[in-house]
């Protein structure tokens, strides 16, 4: 069974408007990577010039911030959820 | 207004409900035409207009008049000099939005532009992820304007807040997490369903409606800005729309160009803001919340970076409260001026008081503290704290044998 990465709007034009893709990568940067390959110019969208990930960008997996975890380094499970979402103004 | 623009890469986007460059993930902003405002914004024109926050309608993303929350704003300005004098500073003054129209908080401020837009551009359900007084807000907004909403909450709230989003029969949605993932579900819901998320696909015209509490210090503090501003801080919006504010009076001539300082305020058990401040970093590092300023909740703040950016550029600062502190500010300005506010105006009293202690506000300056919510929205935070009723026969005997042991004063 692979993972799941829940694409947010503003890269759905580049996913042919997949709002669920499926990856079988082992962590949160071969995801990166893996989605690259399928959807050039993805990796840019996410990705600064130092390689980390932007700033206004937060990466879940199964509702945990990565940040929280392991960051890029975060390794995956077959079943796991990912998802990719801009930071939200208060509240 | 002219356009949307990201703030990172400058790329420009139509003036629809969107809110992330597709580029950078970075927030859009509205672009003002300056030039064009300049000729019909002066003091003059704002003075004969009705005292509220719409006085300054240009600066304020709608296209056309507003229709939801046309009275919403220019809440008092208080001299308070008990409160002055508690804090050991010359001179301090508090803008209290607990009085803020219909729901007590600075939130119907951006709620007024945001469904006042959203109706522009034709939505007929409205939402919002909230720490509570913006679920109030949007509630309390969308009903006298007729739209439905949807209000999603950290399902932990205090009791007032729930209350006073259910009653004006908002469908309210509690979440069992914190509002970081509130905040993450919503944006999830967002993408899916075609609503006007007021502080999602929303938030740029939503995040400019704190501007008016900016514009209102400056007209009531005689066209001045004030040098030392102490703000609370949750996603950091608020402190940032302050500053830009100040600048924009200042760009078009409304106020004169001086010297100002903006301070941020949160509450020690989320503190990823301050505490990024106090260690000299551009950068914050999300944290778990656990605290009673529950308004100030936000883990993981969207625009941190840009409150840091600004207590940078004018050399304000940052520093936060203990619960135990928060509290002890709370009762402070209640005693000292007669306004009870909620828990999120004890974290900015509270740090107000700290960095009076410490200098970094000038003894011999004025302040101005941003107070955003009212304090019954809160009252469990304080239940127990707060004294206690003393309990008498109807008895002329009982009541004068309580006076006794008072002080003399009392008596």
């Amino acid at each position: 069974m692979a993972k799941k990465v829940r694409i947010p709007t503003p890269l759905r034009k580049l996913t042919n408007n997949e709002e669920l893709v499926e990856v079988n990568a082992a962590t949160i940067g071969d995801v990166i990577a893996e989605l690259q390959m399928r959807y050039p110019g993805i990796k840019d969208r996410l990705i600064d010039e130092t390689g980390s990930i932007r700033r206004f960008v937060n990466v879940y997996v199964n509702e945990e911030d990565i940040r929280f975890l392991e960051n890029q380094k975060t390794t995956l499970k077959d079943g796991d959820e990912i998802s990719i979402i801009p930071a939200i103004a208060g509240g | 207004m002219r356009a949307l623009k990201c703030r990172e890469c400058g790329r420009e986007y139509p003036l629809a409900a969107t809110h992330v460059c597709e580029f950078d993930f970075g927030p859009l902003e509205v672009v003002y035409d300056y030039d064009r405002i300049k000729k019909s914004l002066s003091r003059s024109a704002i003075l004969s207009r009705s005292q509220n926050m719409w006085r300054y309608r240009e600066l304020l993303p709608v296209a056309n008049e507003p229709t939801v929350g046309t009275q919403v704003g220019f809440t008092p300005l208080v001299k308070a000099d008990r409160l002055a004098k508690a804090l050991g500073i010359r001179e301090a003054w508090v803008k209290n939005d607990t009085v803020n129209y219909p729901t007590l908080s600075f939130k119907d401020r951006v709620v007024s532009v945001a469904l006042s837009r959203a109706r522009e551009l034709g939505f007929t359900t409205v939402a919002c992820a909230s720490t509570g007084n913006l679920a109030n807000s949007v509630a309390a907004n969308a009903a006298a304007a007729g739209l439905k909403a949807y209000v999603f909450i950290p399902a932990d709230l205090e009791q007032g807040k729930i209350i006073n989003s259910l009653i004006y029969g908002a469908q309210v949605i509690g979440i069992r997490g914190h509002y970081d993932e509130v905040n993450r579900l919503c944006a999830e819901i967002a993408g899916k369903y075609g609503w006007a998320f007021v502080n999602v696909n929303m938030r740029p015209y939503y995040a400019e409606g704190s501007k008016s509490m900016g514009f209102e210090i400056v007209e009531q503090l005689g066209w001045r800005l004030p040098k030392h501003t102490v703000v609370c801080m949750a996603s950091g919006s608020l402190l940032t729309k302050i500053h830009k504010s100040y600048q924009e009076l200042t760009k078009l001539g409304l106020a004169l160009e001086s010297e100002y300082h903006i301070y941020g305020a949160q509450a020690t058990g989320c503190s990823p803001i301050s505490t990024a401040q106090k260690a000299g970093l551009d950068f914050f590092k999300p944290v778990k919340p656990n605290t009673i300023a529950k308004s100030l909740a936000i883990g993981t703040p969207a625009d941190g970076f840009y409150a840091l950016k600004v207590m940078k550029e004018t050399g304000g600062a940052a520093e936060d409260v203990s619960d135990d502190e928060v509290r002890e500010a709370i009762k402070l300005l209640a005693e000292t001026e007669g306004i009870f506010a909620e828990t999120a105006g004890g974290v900015t009293v509270g740090v107000a008081k700290k960095l009076i202690a410490s200098g970094k506000i000038p003894a011999k300056d004025s302040v101005v503290l941003c107070i955003t919510g009212h304090g019954l929205k809160t009252l469990d935070a304080v239940n127990g704290h707060a004294g206690r009723t003393r309990e008498i026969r109807p008895s002329l005997r009982e009541f004068e044998s309580i006076l006794q042991n008072e002080s003399p004063a009392a008596a």
